[in-house]
């Protein structure tokens, strides 16, 4: 793995006390990009942009290219608004970003502004990241001090101004249009889509809203050029990708790598390997969101956005957690539609009702208080919020945080339902399975 | 400005069958409209979809396959093909169902809602047969107050946002609001900040569970019992449409129905809930004779033997008649008929000397239709505050400006309801509207902008009174220069309920029956055609009747639901009008200050209780329906009026209102060729607009000077109406008369300076006959040197409407 290129963490992985400040950042090729993109006409960096088939890092991997072309041509202002709300369970590649390389997600600001011709850009950062908050403040001021922000920046006739917001603790708020609502001082609810937010968004104006990750790759693309981060990798999981890597694995961490390794190659080259030796169980492949894959079918399989969406689920924000053999599945099914029954919004009713009925009827069946009946409802209390139990999936909600919910009863239900089964009185004994401890 | 009107359709498929339907139409309306019912919860086509509750689910094939979406989110587009009833549907809809139930309390049978509730009904049509969910629900403290009128009952909310939405997009006070998230997401009030909104009612009318309940009708009826008759409200001038609901005899409920020209289904909670009045103990349900300093009940026959014989017994121009303006055109047609052939009298008014010309509403061309302000480019509103005086009609206007984007222009004395959606705020000095006129005319600089909105019409020009001080001549004058707007139409802004069917009916001492002068040869022949001779000469007004009673020169006075002690903005001339009267007859409901003032009263029927046709302020004569008798031995005002003159050797003619809605349309020629049959409620029905005299009275456009107070603590007086006031049937029904605001009085914080008071320091203000102490309050947006006090509450009653008082700090004098 020596050979991928760290075209994120770079800089933080050599400078590992001072990656975050603007001397450092100036010394290893920062803001030289700027300079350079002064030169060519807006239209020429979107360009770049589009021939990286860079796609989007917050977690639905649409290709940015695509939907900057979205944004109609006559309309102003335009807003670009970078999702820094990081809340997806599991994930906490973006921290590292704002936190320890501030300045190149400035960078990519400024590029992206001045190929969209975007004169105020906003950062939305998740109110529990004070300190990356602070370091994304520091950069913007430090970038206003020496003419990288506010007027006719380095002499080119380019304005741009660039604010810090801090959510309040929602995770649907990580949500493109909720996002919007929140800033725009409403309550953090999703909105109907259409219109999508390039055509009517912040303040009903057309908006990009793009991840902290996706927009931080723009520097390099204008150094090295967007076919040279095209070549990199799988060709349609362009470009390297920050995978945070969590649950029972030696070497938690975030990685960034070129996507085409195996699951295996992640966790036991990466990771280290499972602790004590034991074995893997299940691991969620992109965040709390998505269906769960299990070592018998998918462990061999190449971590593409691809791949990964044509077995059953998605790479989404990168968070990658893994559950070795001890794990009480119905347990951590549980936790995790916990936290999304108390993460809905409130706004529509199947997520709003069905998350909550969902977590009380796992809590029942974790507590011994299932009934046989209780499993196939348990599916069709799902299949009412997400119709047809498919993937990707349907929805009767307004936004995916529902279907969500979803995912890892499913998973249980399809790896683990002998497991669930054990857990109501009556139906059948307890699997053959060691350790498994009821949480 | 795009053409509205213009309607192009496309072709779509509901459930395989094609239909043609307007273009851009959201989907669950398209389907309604060619008979395909969506069940909804969240979606009310007088507001902007949101999509929440999931209710309106359907199948749309799109180039990916089918897609569930909400039909009341998507526009219909060429060629959309849609199911409605599919089995994905139709699970969804029954998996909504089941959600939206696990938590909600089975009460129904307690509910007021049950047996009209639209969870019930779908529940019925599209639901599951029983619950699956066996959790404990959720509980909340209930019911809590949020306002003095609406009880909220969180657990039976389904979170559809109605009532939220309501408030914020169509009444623009947005007090309620979503709290919490998740299952825990629930309405609310803000803390310490009560619902107190002057259209909280229509929450209650449009929540689709029984979660919100309105204090007047809680656990009064089950919905099945109820009687019901359509009608429209005579609270004020608008007339929106109701449906009168009544119980064991007694009104219990009055509802809002959807009437496009008129109210769009809403109400202002005075419309609402002010049926209280009708079953008041107070109501008068016998006639009442004076004797001495008491009222004695007496017989009919003993009341109508007295009146007729002392009326009878004076010269004609020697009594005046009042009132009018709150029953129905065939009323008043009575009363004018009345005084004018069997008293044969010309002193005649309906209006108190607090509204606008009679002459200028007769004949003000080119009249506006309320559904104008849907059209319209911008809005001229130089009128009294419409959110006090014409709730419904302010509703109107602030869509127009804050949804459909017309320029509003208010002038007024002080920001008014309709501040924060208006384009320019134009405020003035009371007394200065003249001079404010002749510089809007001029385009003078400061006023440049506002001049360049009224030049892009159409222009609807809402005219009114701004305060009972004010010179009506001004409000003349503004009409005049507005009809010179481009593509302009103007709405008169008078307030009493009836008061342009009283003034179409002649009650006018300038007006005949049918918008026709008094000084009109041709229609003085026509009507004495029929009614025999008529009065010489044009009569006294209200001003000039109290003047002549309390001169002497009058000597008897008949109140018909006239209370000019209240309503005039000279109460002490009306005092000495009273004392002075030889002899006082009153119709009436209650014994009113005036009233109390009479010799005789008679009792008579009242909204609801009457049958008729009123004139609402566009001139659209719509049908008052009867759903009870009124209590006791009470009478309809034109059988009462009928009885009087039969004994006075006279003959109305009055045997019916029906009768009388004949002869009405006969005689005046503005409402030849209605009949009660054409204008009977039903399916499309919305009246009838009767046509404007045709440039019958030419506006002038003379701004009357009328000088500006002057003295070191003389200031201007704006004396504006609050919707609930201290009046007659306000204060007799409960539920709104605690509404009433504490009296007070306001004044630009340099004026108080400048008298070294503060906010909340009580102040004396005086006018030459009387003087009341009352709480100070800062307003940036009054001009200084004025002041405002809201006029006709119990506590500012006394003052009147003078066009100037002095205001004095009240000192805590020492060693006094």
């Amino acid at each position: 793995m020596t050979d991928t290129p760290l075209i994120l963490t770079g800089r933080m992985t050599e400078h590992r006390d001072d990656s975050h400040r603007l001397e450092t950042y100036e010394a290893s090729g920062g803001y030289v990009a700027l300079r350079a993109a002064f030169g060519m006409e807006p239209a020429d960096v979107a360009a770049i942009v589009k021939a990286s088939n860079i796609r989007g890092r917050g977690g639905a991997g649409f290709p940015t290219g695509v939907k900057w072309g979205f944004l109609p041509a006559q309309t102003r202002p335009r807003y670009l608004v970078i999702n820094g709300d990081e809340s997806e369970p599991g994930t906490f590649k973006d921290r590292q970003l704002l936190e320890r390389d501030p300045h190149q997600l400035v960078e990519g600001i400024v590029l992206s502004s001045y190929a969209l011709d975007v004169h105020h850009a906003i950062v939305y950062i998740r109110g529990e990241y004070p300190k990356a908050a602070r370091r994304v403040q520091r950069a913007i001021d430090e970038a206003y001090d020496k003419g990288y922000l506010g007027t006719n920046i380095l002499g080119s006739g380019f304005d741009l101004d660039v604010t810090v917001h801090l959510g309040a603790g929602a995770y649907i708020c990580g949500e493109e249009t909720a996002l919007l609502n929140s800033l725009e001082g409403r309550r953090g609810e999703p909105r109907i889509k259409p219109p999508f937010p390039a055509v009517a968004g912040l303040y009903a104006k057309p908006t990009i809203v793009n991840n902290v990750e996706t927009i931080s790759n723009v520097p390099w693309m204008v150094l090295n050029g967007g076919d040279a981060y095209a070549t990199i990798g799988p060709e349609t999981s362009a470009g390297t990708r920050l995978f945070s890597l969590s649950g029972h694995v030696v070497r938690p961490g975030n990685y960034e790598i070129v996507m085409g390794m195996t699951w295996r190659e992640l966790f036991y080259e990466l990771g280290g390997g499972i602790p004590d030796g034991r074995d893997i169980k299940c691991w969620i492949p992109g965040g709390a969101s998505a269906p769960w894959f299990v070592p018998e079918e998918h462990i061999d399989i190449p971590v593409t956005i691809d791949d990964t969406g044509r077995h059953g689920s998605m790479l989404g924000s990168g968070a990658v957690v893994v559950m070795d053999e001890t794990t009480n599945v119905v347990a951590a099914a549980h936790r995790i539609v916990k936290f999304f029954a108390h993460e809905s919004c409130g706004q529509c009713t199947p997520c709003r009702e069905g998350t909550t009925w969902l977590e009380r009827m796992l809590w029942r069946i974790l507590h011994g208080e299932g009934r046989p009946l209780d499993l196939d409802m348990l599916l069709d209390v799902c299949d009412n919020i997400s119709p047809g139990l498919r993937w990707p999936p349907a929805q009767t909600t307004i936004c995916p945080l529902g279907p969500s919910a979803v995912s890892p009863i499913r998973s249980i239900m399809t790896h683990f339902r002998d497991e669930v089964e054990a857990m109501i009185p009556g139906l059948r004994p307890a699997p053959d399975r060691e350790g498994a401890d009821v949480g | 400005m795009a053409d509205r009107n213009e309607v192009t359709s496309v072709a779509i498929t509901i459930d395989g069958v094609e239909q043609r339907v307007a273009t851009g139409e959201l989907l669950i309306k398209a389907a309604e409209e060619t008979g395909t019912y969506i069940p909804r919860f969240c979606w009310h086509p007088r507001m902007k979809p949101v999509g929440m509750c999931r209710m309106c689910l359907v199948e749309v094939e799109t180039p990916r396959g089918k897609l569930l979406t909400t039909s009341c989110t998507i526009p219909v587009n060429e060629g959309m093909v849609v199911d409605t009833k599919s089995e994905v549907v139709t699970k969804a809809q029954e998996g909504i169902l089941e959600f939206l139930l696990i938590n909600h309390p089975l009460d129904c049978p307690v509910c007021d809602r049950g047996g009209e509730c639209p969870l019930q009904d779908q529940t019925m049509a599209y639901g599951p047969g029983e619950s699956r969910f066996v959790e404990a629900k959720r509980h909340f403290e209930k019911p809590i107050a949020i306002s003095d009128l609406v009880l909220l009952d969180r657990e039976r909310c389904i979170l559809c946002a109605r009532c939220t939405r309501f408030s914020d997009e169509i009444s623009g006070d947005p007090l309620i609001e979503f709290k919490e998230r998740g299952g825990t997401t629930q309405v609310l009030n803000f803390p310490d900040e009560p619902f107190a909104s002057y259209f909280s009612g229509n929450t209650v009318e449009i929540c689709p569970v029984g979660a919100l309940t309105a204090k007047p009708y809680r656990f009064r009826a089950r919905p099945w019992d109820l009687e019901a008759v359509e009608s429209v409200s005579l609270v004020d001038s608008v007339h929106s449409k109701v449906s009168v609901q009544s119980s064991q005899n007694e009104v219990v409920r009055i509802n809002g129905v959807d009437n496009d020209p008129t109210n769009q289904g809403w109400l202002s909670d005075k419309d609402r809930f002010i049926f209280e009045y009708l079953h008041s103990p107070e109501r008068l349900t016998t006639p009442l004779i004076r004797v001495g300093d008491e009222f004695v009940a007496t017989s009919w026959g003993e009341a109508l033997d007295l009146a007729s014989e002392r009326l009878g017994s004076f010269h004609g121009a020697e009594v005046a008649g009042l009132g009018g303006a709150n029953g129905t055109n065939e009323e008043a047609y009575a009363f004018g008929k009345f005084l004018r052939t069997c008293v044969v009298t010309p002193h005649i008014d309906a209006q108190m000397g607090d509204g606008l010309a009679a002459d200028l509403v007769a004949g003000l061309t080119p009249r506006a239709e309320i559904d104008d302000l849907e059209r319209a480019a911008t809005i001229l509103l130089w009128a009294g505050d419409l959110k006090e005086e014409l709730p419904v009609l302010y509703l109107r206007v602030r869509r127009a400006a804050a949804e459909l984007g017309a320029a509003l222009i208010v002038v007024h004395p002080r920001w008014t309801g309709l501040h924060d959606v208006a384009t320019h705020t134009v405020g003035y000095r009371p007394g200065d509207g003249p001079d404010l006129l002749r510089k809007l005319r001029a385009g003078d600089g400061a006023l440049a902008e506002v001049c360049a909105s009224l030049d892009n019409g159409p222009v609807v020009a809402i005219i009114g009174r701004t305060g009972a001080g004010e010179d009506p001549r001004l409000a003349e004058a503004v009409a005049a220069f507005a009809r010179e707007l481009p593509d302009a139409r103007i709405l008169p802004a008078v307030r009493r309920a009836n008061v342009v069917g009283a003034l179409d009916m002649g009650l006018a001492p300038s007006l005949l029956p049918g918008r026709v002068s008094v000084a009109s040869d041709e229609g003085r022949t026509a009507l004495e055609e029929a009614w025999g001779p008529l009065p010489e000469g044009s009569g006294r007004d209200a001003t000039g009747i109290l003047e002549g009673l309390r001169d002497g020169d009058l000597r008897a006075l008949v109140l018909y639901g006239a209370d000019p002690l209240r309503d005039h903005p000279k109460p002490a001339l009306a005092a000495a009008a009273l004392d002075n009267a030889e002899f006082v007859v009153a119709l009436d409901l209650f014994l009113t200050d005036s009233s109390r003032k009479a010799d005789v009263v008679f009792p008579v029927e009242a909204f609801s209780e009457t049958e008729g046709t009123v004139t609402n302020l566009e001139g659209r004569v719509q049908k008052v329906n009867r759903l009870l008798a009124g209590p006791g031995q009470t009478r309809q005002a034109w059988s009462v009026l009928d009885e009087l003159a039969g004994r006075m050797g006279a003959n109305l003619g009055a045997t019916t209102a029906e009768a009388l809605m004949k002869e009405i349309c006969e005689l005046a020629p503005a409402y030849g060729g209605l009949t009660w049959d054409v204008l009977d409620w039903g399916e499309g029905r919305q009246g009838v607009v009767v046509p404007a005299a045709d440039g019958a009275q030419p506006l002038q456009y003379v701004p009357v000077d009328t000088g500006l107070p002057s003295g070191a603590a003389k200031y201007a007086l704006h004396s504006g109406r609050v919707l609930y006031d201290d009046g007659v049937r306000t204060r007799m029904a409960p539920s709104l008369a605690s509404l009433a605001p504490e009296a007070f009085v306001a004044m630009h914080p340099r004026d108080a300076g400048a008298l070294a008071v503060a906010e909340h320091d009580v102040v004396r203000v005086a006018t030459d006959g009387a003087a009341v102490d009352l709480p100070l309050r800062l307003d940036v947006s009054l001009t200084q040197g004025t002041v405002y006090v809201p006029a006709n509450l119990a506590a500012t009653a006394p003052l009147g409407g003078p066009a100037s008082v002095t205001v004095s700090a009240l000192r805590e004098e020492s060693g006094e």
